[in-house]
């Protein structure tokens, strides 16, 4: 290994400074537009917003000092931008004092300490690999959790809330995070098992019960507790995680045609017995043509409004009228950043998506050991496969299904899973980009045999 | 594991340039047809918030748009109601009818003639403001149509045109009942509903432009087509004698049915005199031309003054109808304005128009006029011919003959001291039990230099059906209109 990464602690600074100038900017920006004056509180907002970016740095300068350093300036940037833009509905709306931007300022707050905490707490990621069942049990949990009466809370038709003390809370968000590490741990201990023991069955080699079963009854429940509760977004979000996982820990195309026939069977049955699924496709094919029914296609229509009204270049702050979208805070927050900011701070948006998937899927190659790689990996997928679902959703690209928009929409739950998710990239990364240890000190100088062979991908 | 990773790296590409190539379809390429749904909201607000441009009658505006304090920044504002709610039509919430349809690209800027004018608004920052369009109404001639209508008693229903019959020019145009234009250009989108809602339920029809959009049987006044045709096929001349009688049996047709009589005028033995015999209205009489022109050709001169075709831009428009393939008992009929012969009061206006204007009938025309928000003119509409209907000669003896119904005939109510005024009366069968005749008058005065060519149509007012006659309720509105006119 002739290349060693250097630190680049430096670059990531200079980096999150540009992230600020986005998020800071932007804020004053809505103020201006909206208001016509910079906000009275750009000082003490921005600098609030400074303090948690340079937290997390300086964490990152003392716990993982060789981490990828485009990761976090990324994730700031799209964060200050979230900030900004809720803070724009929420004048939109009348909320002036408070609303939901000081909100998400908590949450972003609380998901700052959580990736401080998860660096200090987790100095190497292969300590998780312990965690594989407990996690494995601990997603279940939550994921039940929204159907227990008392505090299962139910809003638009699907039941993944739970409310305690006037609070809701999505369990499954963190759920997602637990079962990366669950699927990465179990396939990771299993990938010579499920890669080469097993039987041959009309071209595909079927690994042995004991190998695949526990882990694809465990992904089962997953995705059939998530079809009573109608989260269709996070059952697919799963299933795609689930099948990522299996085709690269085993390193068999065999199981992307597996999995593409299953999705096909299981995208079919789900189509067939549920009504609520016959609407959103056909609401899908059709949004045009169901702009009054209920349930209808208002809610993407009037997104793809906002969007076509924002063309290439957005009305500019102020000048769109985001509030016509329903839930535009959450789901459809693209739609408000299409019709204010335009097609080129969505493709902006997209580029800042694709560099961190890029950023993960880079440490997954370049990881030394399977644990972090699936981990990287599977962390990676789950961004880029909520992202497509999301944005593919509200612009019409398929059918719609409710997910966040990672790190822009508003909502507690997805923020601060999503910061430990970076946490996680981090500390692979480190991992991955620190020079190797140095395994030849004891080796006598005049032994040219002994020269020691480590595989390390 | 490397392989499969970079594998599922270019999967991840590719799901992000479908998000791209979706995203850039949605907001460039679809989004000019997005922005015509009737559910765009923001389309449909952003129009409603714009200064739309004035609509004009001389220097006064008949529609304009003031600044308020809402959440659309203009109101549109109509000064004269229900004087004007036919010609502006109306702006509202929910669409636009009338010139504020028509124009609707001048009014709200967006035409291409005011594309410098936009671009320094957007220079200068200031949102862009529509032109003006400027009406080729006469105020004055509008308010005696109006007046003169609305004098008759009950709850009337009619139309009044009056056209310039050199240009083509509508100078009024006014038809009954009207309606409060103001209230369906409220801001409150309820109230709009529902004075809507209650205007289309209304019986009497407020919302119908009566004078470009309503088609009835034109009676006598149609009796001005067939001396055309009689004049232009068959040879007839003013000082001609034509068959009369007290009662004519159609072709092929006996008893009562058939048979067509003169109301107890006086229209000769076998022959009377062309003049007496337009004087008079004779029913006979113009039923045997038209046996004698022949169902084609009465076609052929109704068409020519505008029959069966649309010929205005400005407003919506029915076409009048001559019935196609008449047997000779029907074409009897339709010289005197029956069977299925219909037309607006617009059509009568330019069959008037057109014989005053030497036989060549004028493409009519609302718009004068397009200037910038500054005034500036834009665009100046020029007359144009729609058609040549008859010849300058019948043309001159049809005037002689009309200017004689107006002086000794039945046209007497329309007559002007000190100016020649030709006219024709006209008392149209509805057809129906228990509706009454309709009631027409066209007229043009001064005859031989033509400023003005009118029509009224009287619909229904609250008059005895014995009392209803084309003279005695639409002459003197003719008249009040011709007047304003010549004394402008």
């Amino acid at each position: 290994m002739g290349f060693v990464h250097r630190s680049r602690r430096g670059a990531e600074l200079f980096l999150l400074l540009i992230a600020l100038a986005v998020g800071i900017g932007a804020y004053a920006a809505v103020g201006l537009g909206v208001q016509g004056e910079i906000p009275v509180d750009i000082l003490t907002y921005g600098g609030w917003l400074s303090a948690l970016v340079l937290v997390c740095h300086v964490t990152l300068r003392f716990t993982a000092p060789y981490a990828d350093p485009v990761l976090l300036p990324l994730v700031a940037a799209l964060n200050g931008l979230g900030l900004a833009v809720i803070h724009r509905i929420d004048l939109a709306r009348g909320r002036f004092d408070g609303g939901l931007a000081q909100q998400q300022l908590v949450w972003m707050t609380l998901g700052v300490g959580l990736f401080v905490a998860t660096m200090v707490v987790v100095r190497d990621h292969r300590l998780l690999q312990r965690f594989t069942y407990t996690s494995a049990l601990a997603a279940l949990v939550l994921l039940l959790l929204p159907m227990v009466p008392g505090i299962g809370h139910s809003t638009l038709g699907a039941n993944i809330w739970i409310k305690i003390g006037g609070m809701t809370f999505q369990p499954g968000e963190i759920a997602k995070v637990l079962l990366v590490i669950t699927f990465a741990g179990y396939l990771v201990q299993h990938r010579d098992a499920l890669a080469l023991a097993g039987r041959r069955v009309l071209f595909v080699d079927l690994p042995r019960g004991r190998d695949l079963g526990p882990i694809l009854a465990m992904w089962l429940v997953c995705i059939g507790i998530l079809g009573v509760q109608k989260d269709l977004g996070s059952a697919l979000l799963f299933f795609g995680l689930f099948l990522v996982l299996l085709y690269v820990s085993t390193e068999r195309s065999g199981w992307l045609v597996v999995g593409g026939i299953l999705f096909v069977v299981g995208a079919t049955a789900a189509y067939t017995f549920f009504g609520h699924v016959q609407n959103r496709v056909r609401i899908w094919r059709d949004p045009m043509d169901y702009y009054q029914s209920l349930p209808g296609s208002g809610q993407l229509v009037d997104s793809m409004f906002g969007m076509a009204w924002g063309g290439l270049m957005g009305r500019g702050f102020g000048e769109g009228k985001p509030w016509l979208i329903p839930v535009v805070e959450s789901d459809f927050i693209i739609a408000a950043i299409g019709e204010e900011l335009g097609l080129t701070a969505v493709m902006a948006l997209l580029l800042c998506y694709g560099l961190i998937v890029e950023r993960a899927l880079r440490t997954a190659l370049i990881c030394r050991d399977g644990f972090g790689k699936l981990l990287a990996t599977g962390l990676g997928a789950v961004i880029a496969l909520q992202v497509f679902v999301v944005i593919g959703g509200v612009t019409g690209l398929i059918p719609l299904t409710g997910l966040t928009t990672p790190f822009l929409s508003y909502g507690g739950s997805s923020l601060i899973a999503n910061w430990i998710i970076v946490a996680l990239l981090a500390r692979v990364s480190d991992h991955a980009r620190k020079p190797p240890p140095d395994l030849t000190p004891h080796a006598a100088p005049d032994d040219s045999e002994s020269t020691q062979v480590v595989r390390l991908r | 594991m490397n392989k499969p990773i970079r594998t599922i790296s270019v999967f991840c590409l590719l799901l992000f340039v479908a998000l791209m190539a979706n995203v850039t379809k949605l907001q460039v390429f679809d989004a000019p047809e997005l922005a015509e749904s009737k559910y765009n909201k923001r389309v449909i607000d952003e129009q409603f918030s714009r200064e739309r441009g004035a609509i004009l009658v001389g220097r006064d505006p008949v529609a304009q748009s003031v600044p308020v304090e809402s959440r659309y920044e203009f109101q549109r504002e109509y000064p004269q109601p229900r004087l004007y709610a036919h010609v502006t039509g109306r702006f509202n919430y929910y669409g636009s009818t009338g010139l504020e349809r028509s124009q609707a690209e001048v009014l709200s800027g967006d035409d291409s003639r005011l594309f410098v004018n936009r671009v320094v608004d957007m220079l200068a920052n200031r949102s862009p403001k529509g032109g003006n369009v400027e009406l080729t109404i006469d105020a004055a001639a509008q308010k005696a149509a109006y007046d003169g209508l609305s004098a008759l008693p009950g709850k009337v229903q009619g139309a009044v045109v009056a056209i310039e019959p050199k240009t083509g020019k509508v100078l009024a145009m006014v038809s009954l009942p009207s309606y409060d234009v103001n209230k369906l250009a409220d801001h409150d989108l309820n109230n709009v509903n529902k004075v809507h809602d209650k205007l289309n339920a209304d019986p009497t029809q407020p919302l119908v432009n009566r004078a470009t959009q309503l088609r009835l049987p034109p009676g006598s006044t149609f009796k001005l087509v067939t001396a055309a045709a009689a004049m232009e096929y068959e040879g007839y001349s003013s000082t001609s004698q034509v068959p009369g009688g007290d009662t004519y049996q159609l072709p092929g047709t006996k008893g009562e049915t058939g048979e067509i009589d003169n109301g107890g005028r006086s229209c000769g033995k076998k022959k009377v005199s062309f003049a007496q015999a337009m004087g008079q209205s004779c029913n006979t009489t113009f039923a045997q031309l038209a046996v004698e022109v022949g169902g084609k050709n009465m076609a052929k001169q109704a068409t020519k003054f505008g029959f069966g075709k649309v010929y205005l831009d400005d407003l919506d428009q029915v076409e009048s109808n001559f019935p196609a393939d008449t047997d000779p008992a029907e074409t009897g009929q339709t010289g005197i304005g029956q069977f299925e012969v219909a037309a607006t009061p617009l059509q009568m206006a330019m069959v008037a128009a057109g014989i005053a204007n030497d036989g060549v009938v004028m493409k009519p025309y609302l718009v004068d006029e397009l200037s910038t928000p500054s005034l500036n003119v834009l665009d100046q509409n020029d007359p144009k011919e729609l058609s040549r209907a008859t010849s300058a000669k019948t043309a001159k003896q049809l005037t002689d003959l009309l200017v004689a119904t107006v002086d000794s005939g039945t046209a007497s109510p329309a007559a002007i001291r000190g100016v020649k005024v030709a006219g024709k009366t006209g008392t149209a069968q509805s057809g129906i039990d228990h509706v009454p005749p309709y009631a027409w008058f066209t007229s043009y005065a001064p005859a031989y230099d033509p400023e003005v060519a009118v029509a009224v149509m009287i619909q229904s007012a609250d008059v005895d059906r014995g009392e209803v006659a084309g003279g005695k309720l639409g002459g003197p509105i003719a008249k009040a209109v011709m007047e304003a006119v010549i004394n402008r």
